[in-house]
Protein backbone atom coordinates (compact mmCIF):
# COMPACT_ATOMS: atom_id res chain seq x y z
CA UNK A 1 0.00 0.00 0.00
CA UNK A 2 1.16 3.49 -0.81
CA UNK A 3 0.01 6.48 1.22
CA UNK A 4 0.48 10.16 0.43
CA UNK A 5 -0.75 13.04 2.56
CA UNK A 6 -1.58 16.68 1.89
CA UNK A 7 -3.44 19.36 3.80
CA UNK A 8 -6.42 21.24 2.42
CA UNK A 9 -8.15 23.86 4.58
CA UNK A 10 -7.01 22.18 7.78
CA UNK A 11 -8.06 18.73 6.67
CA UNK A 12 -5.39 16.06 6.26
CA UNK A 13 -6.17 14.15 3.09
CA UNK A 14 -4.54 10.73 3.01
CA UNK A 15 -4.60 9.10 -0.41
CA UNK A 16 -4.24 5.33 -0.24
CA UNK A 17 -3.28 3.16 -3.19
CA UNK A 18 -2.94 -0.60 -3.52
CA UNK A 19 -3.87 -3.32 -1.07
CA UNK A 20 -5.07 -3.03 2.50
CA UNK A 21 -4.85 -6.67 3.49
CA UNK A 22 -3.57 -8.82 6.31
CA UNK A 23 0.18 -8.62 6.65
CA UNK A 24 0.44 -5.90 4.03
CA UNK A 25 -1.34 -2.57 4.18
CA UNK A 26 -3.30 -3.14 7.38
CA UNK A 27 -0.58 -2.25 9.89
CA UNK A 28 0.76 0.37 7.50
CA UNK A 29 -2.60 2.14 7.52
CA UNK A 30 -2.58 2.14 11.34
CA UNK A 31 0.89 3.74 11.36
CA UNK A 32 -0.08 6.41 8.83
CA UNK A 33 -3.13 7.39 10.88
CA UNK A 34 -1.12 7.40 14.12
CA UNK A 35 1.55 9.62 12.57
CA UNK A 36 -1.03 12.13 11.36
CA UNK A 37 -2.77 12.22 14.76
CA UNK A 38 0.57 12.49 16.58
CA UNK A 39 1.39 15.54 14.48
CA UNK A 40 -1.68 17.23 15.94
CA UNK A 41 -3.89 16.91 12.87
CA UNK A 42 -7.20 15.37 13.83
CA UNK A 43 -9.44 16.00 10.81
CA UNK A 44 -8.68 13.17 8.42
CA UNK A 45 -10.12 12.41 5.00
CA UNK A 46 -9.14 9.00 3.64
CA UNK A 47 -9.18 8.92 -0.16
CA UNK A 48 -9.72 5.25 -0.98
CA UNK A 49 -10.21 5.58 -4.72
CA UNK A 50 -6.91 3.84 -5.45
CA UNK A 51 -7.45 0.89 -3.15
CA UNK A 52 -7.43 -2.25 -5.27
CA UNK A 53 -8.01 -4.95 -2.62
CA UNK A 54 -9.20 -4.92 0.96
CA UNK A 55 -10.00 -7.80 3.31
CA UNK A 56 -11.49 -8.12 6.79
CA UNK A 57 -8.19 -7.04 8.35
CA UNK A 58 -8.20 -3.89 6.25
CA UNK A 59 -11.83 -3.23 7.18
CA UNK A 60 -10.83 -3.73 10.83
CA UNK A 61 -8.08 -1.15 10.46
CA UNK A 62 -10.53 1.36 8.97
CA UNK A 63 -12.76 0.83 12.01
CA UNK A 64 -9.79 1.10 14.37
CA UNK A 65 -8.61 4.28 12.66
CA UNK A 66 -12.08 5.80 12.98
CA UNK A 67 -12.17 4.98 16.71
CA UNK A 68 -8.65 6.28 17.30
CA UNK A 69 -9.37 9.57 15.53
CA UNK A 70 -12.67 9.99 17.40
CA UNK A 71 -11.03 9.25 20.76
CA UNK A 72 -8.44 11.92 20.02
CA UNK A 73 -11.18 14.48 19.42
CA UNK A 74 -10.93 14.26 15.66
CA UNK A 75 -12.95 13.05 12.72
CA UNK A 76 -12.22 10.49 10.04
CA UNK A 77 -14.25 10.45 6.85
CA UNK A 78 -14.01 8.49 3.61
CA UNK A 79 -13.69 9.71 0.02
CA UNK A 80 -14.04 7.87 -3.30
CA UNK A 81 -15.16 4.52 -1.93
CA UNK A 82 -14.52 1.72 -4.48
CA UNK A 83 -17.62 -0.33 -5.28
CA UNK A 84 -16.39 -3.55 -3.66
CA UNK A 85 -15.30 -1.80 -0.48
CA UNK A 86 -18.68 -0.08 -0.40
CA UNK A 87 -20.34 -3.50 -0.56
CA UNK A 88 -18.17 -4.88 2.25
CA UNK A 89 -19.10 -1.93 4.45
CA UNK A 90 -22.77 -2.40 3.62
CA UNK A 91 -23.00 -6.10 4.46
CA UNK A 92 -21.35 -5.50 7.83
CA UNK A 93 -23.50 -2.39 8.43
CA UNK A 94 -20.35 -0.31 8.86
CA UNK A 95 -21.60 2.03 6.17
CA UNK A 96 -23.77 3.53 8.92
CA UNK A 97 -20.63 4.44 10.87
CA UNK A 98 -18.62 6.30 8.24
CA UNK A 99 -19.38 9.54 6.45
CA UNK A 100 -18.66 8.88 2.78
CA UNK A 101 -18.12 11.47 0.06
CA UNK A 102 -17.59 11.39 -3.69
CA UNK A 103 -16.49 15.01 -4.00
CA UNK A 104 -13.31 16.20 -2.27
CA UNK A 105 -14.37 19.83 -1.88
CA UNK A 106 -17.67 18.81 -0.36
CA UNK A 107 -15.87 16.41 1.96
CA UNK A 108 -13.37 19.04 3.14
CA UNK A 109 -16.15 21.55 3.78
CA UNK A 110 -18.01 19.01 5.92
CA UNK A 111 -15.39 19.09 8.71
CA UNK B 1 -12.45 -26.47 -19.26
CA UNK B 2 -16.12 -26.86 -20.14
CA UNK B 3 -18.77 -26.33 -17.54
CA UNK B 4 -19.92 -29.57 -15.97
CA UNK B 5 -16.55 -31.19 -16.40
CA UNK B 6 -14.89 -32.25 -13.16
CA UNK B 7 -11.85 -30.36 -11.98
CA UNK B 8 -9.66 -30.81 -8.92
CA UNK B 9 -6.82 -28.53 -7.90
CA UNK B 10 -4.66 -28.82 -4.81
CA UNK B 11 -2.07 -26.42 -3.43
CA UNK B 12 -0.08 -26.44 -0.21
CA UNK B 13 1.51 -23.27 1.13
CA UNK B 14 3.63 -22.38 4.13
CA UNK B 15 2.06 -20.10 6.71
CA UNK B 16 3.04 -16.74 5.27
CA UNK B 17 0.54 -13.99 4.57
CA UNK B 18 2.15 -13.29 1.20
CA UNK B 19 1.04 -16.77 0.06
CA UNK B 20 -2.65 -16.00 0.55
CA UNK B 21 -2.94 -14.41 -2.85
CA UNK B 22 -1.68 -17.56 -4.59
CA UNK B 23 -4.68 -19.48 -3.30
CA UNK B 24 -7.07 -16.62 -3.94
CA UNK B 25 -5.96 -16.32 -7.56
CA UNK B 26 -6.54 -20.05 -8.15
CA UNK B 27 -10.08 -19.70 -6.82
CA UNK B 28 -10.81 -16.70 -9.00
CA UNK B 29 -9.40 -18.30 -12.15
CA UNK B 30 -11.27 -21.53 -11.52
CA UNK B 31 -14.51 -19.60 -11.17
CA UNK B 32 -13.87 -17.45 -14.24
CA UNK B 33 -13.06 -20.56 -16.28
CA UNK B 34 -16.36 -22.03 -15.10
CA UNK B 35 -18.20 -19.01 -16.46
CA UNK B 36 -18.65 -16.95 -13.31
CA UNK B 37 -18.32 -13.24 -14.01
CA UNK B 38 -15.60 -11.03 -12.53
CA UNK B 39 -17.61 -9.87 -9.53
CA UNK B 40 -18.83 -13.35 -8.63
CA UNK B 41 -15.30 -14.73 -8.93
CA UNK B 42 -13.96 -11.88 -6.81
CA UNK B 43 -16.31 -12.63 -3.90
CA UNK B 44 -15.50 -16.34 -3.94
CA UNK B 45 -11.81 -15.39 -4.04
CA UNK B 46 -12.38 -13.12 -1.07
CA UNK B 47 -13.98 -15.96 0.92
CA UNK B 48 -10.92 -18.07 0.14
CA UNK B 49 -8.61 -15.23 1.17
CA UNK B 50 -10.35 -14.97 4.54
CA UNK B 51 -10.25 -18.74 5.07
CA UNK B 52 -6.54 -18.99 4.30
CA UNK B 53 -5.76 -15.94 6.46
CA UNK B 54 -7.59 -17.57 9.39
CA UNK B 55 -5.73 -20.85 8.83
CA UNK B 56 -2.37 -19.04 8.88
CA UNK B 57 -3.12 -16.70 11.77
CA UNK B 58 -5.50 -18.57 14.08
CA UNK B 59 -4.81 -22.15 12.99
CA UNK B 60 -1.08 -22.34 12.42
CA UNK B 61 -0.39 -19.23 14.51
CA UNK B 62 2.06 -17.88 11.91
CA UNK B 63 4.37 -20.89 12.29
CA UNK B 64 5.96 -21.04 8.83
CA UNK B 65 6.85 -24.71 9.36
CA UNK B 66 3.15 -25.51 9.37
CA UNK B 67 1.29 -25.77 6.10
CA UNK B 68 -2.08 -24.74 4.80
CA UNK B 69 -3.65 -27.13 2.32
CA UNK B 70 -6.26 -25.94 -0.16
CA UNK B 71 -8.33 -28.21 -2.38
CA UNK B 72 -10.77 -27.03 -5.03
CA UNK B 73 -13.22 -29.51 -6.52
CA UNK B 74 -15.59 -28.52 -9.26
CA UNK B 75 -18.31 -31.00 -10.09
CA UNK B 76 -20.87 -29.63 -12.49
CA UNK B 77 -21.90 -26.27 -11.04
CA UNK B 78 -20.91 -27.28 -7.50
CA UNK B 79 -17.64 -25.89 -6.21
CA UNK B 80 -16.26 -27.30 -2.97
CA UNK B 81 -13.27 -25.63 -1.36
CA UNK B 82 -11.44 -27.20 1.56
CA UNK B 83 -8.88 -25.22 3.55
CA UNK B 84 -6.97 -27.20 6.20
CA UNK B 85 -4.32 -26.12 8.68
CA UNK B 86 -1.97 -27.98 10.99
CA UNK B 87 -2.79 -26.05 14.15
CA UNK B 88 -4.51 -26.97 17.36
CA UNK B 89 -7.96 -26.00 16.22
CA UNK B 90 -10.21 -23.18 17.29
CA UNK B 91 -13.87 -22.82 18.05
CA UNK B 92 -15.59 -20.72 15.40
CA UNK B 93 -18.61 -20.45 17.70
CA UNK B 94 -16.52 -18.17 19.91
CA UNK B 95 -16.42 -15.58 17.13
CA UNK B 96 -19.02 -12.97 17.98
CA UNK B 97 -21.65 -11.73 15.54
CA UNK B 98 -20.16 -8.66 13.83
CA UNK B 99 -23.67 -7.32 13.15
CA UNK B 100 -24.48 -7.15 16.84
CA UNK B 101 -24.42 -3.40 17.66
CA UNK B 102 -22.04 -3.98 20.55
CA UNK B 103 -19.57 -5.61 18.14
CA UNK B 104 -19.94 -3.13 15.28
CA UNK B 105 -16.79 -1.19 16.16
CA UNK B 106 -14.58 -4.20 16.84
CA UNK B 107 -11.46 -4.32 14.72
CA UNK B 108 -11.65 -8.08 14.09
CA UNK B 109 -14.16 -10.90 13.77
CA UNK B 110 -15.56 -10.28 10.28
CA UNK B 111 -13.68 -12.94 8.28
CA UNK B 112 -16.07 -15.83 8.91
CA UNK B 113 -19.02 -13.51 8.38
CA UNK B 114 -17.71 -12.57 4.93
CA UNK B 115 -17.14 -16.24 4.08
CA UNK B 116 -20.73 -17.07 5.03
CA UNK B 117 -21.97 -14.06 3.07
CA UNK B 118 -20.23 -15.00 -0.17
CA UNK B 119 -20.52 -18.80 -0.06
CA UNK B 120 -23.58 -21.09 0.17
CA UNK B 121 -22.25 -23.20 3.06
CA UNK B 122 -19.34 -22.93 5.46
CA UNK B 123 -18.53 -25.81 7.79
CA UNK B 124 -15.66 -26.46 10.15
CA UNK B 125 -14.40 -29.86 11.22
CA UNK B 126 -11.61 -30.80 13.59
CA UNK B 127 -9.12 -33.56 13.06
CA UNK B 128 -8.60 -35.57 16.29
CA UNK B 129 -4.86 -35.54 15.61
CA UNK B 130 -4.82 -31.78 15.16
CA UNK B 131 -5.73 -29.24 12.55
CA UNK B 132 -8.90 -27.58 11.43
CA UNK B 133 -10.59 -28.08 8.10
CA UNK B 134 -12.97 -25.60 6.62
CA UNK B 135 -15.25 -26.70 3.79
CA UNK B 136 -17.05 -24.06 1.77
CA UNK B 137 -19.44 -24.79 -1.06
CA UNK B 138 -20.93 -22.66 -3.76
CA UNK B 139 -23.33 -23.50 -6.55
CA UNK B 140 -21.81 -21.53 -9.39
CA UNK B 141 -25.02 -21.56 -11.39
CA UNK B 142 -26.36 -19.15 -8.78
CA UNK B 143 -23.33 -16.89 -9.05
CA UNK B 144 -23.69 -13.81 -11.16
CA UNK B 145 -22.62 -14.24 -14.76
CA UNK B 146 -22.70 -18.04 -14.86
CA UNK B 147 -25.70 -18.06 -17.18
CA UNK B 148 -23.67 -16.32 -19.89
CA UNK B 149 -21.86 -19.53 -20.72
CA UNK B 150 -24.82 -21.86 -20.16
Amino acid sequence: MKATTRTVDGVEIITLQGKITIGAGDTQLREVIQNVLNSGKTNILLDLGGVTTIDSSGIGELVGSFTTATNRGGKLKLLHLPAKLNELLHVTQLITVFEVYENETEAVQSF
Amino acid sequence: MERGEGERIEITISSRFENIELVQVIAEHLCENAGVDEDGSHWIGMAVREAVANAIKHGNKLDVRKKVHATFELSGPELEIRISDEGEGFDPEQVSDPLNPQNLMKTSGRGIFYMKTFMDQVQYSFNPTGGTSLVMTKNLSRSSGIAQKA
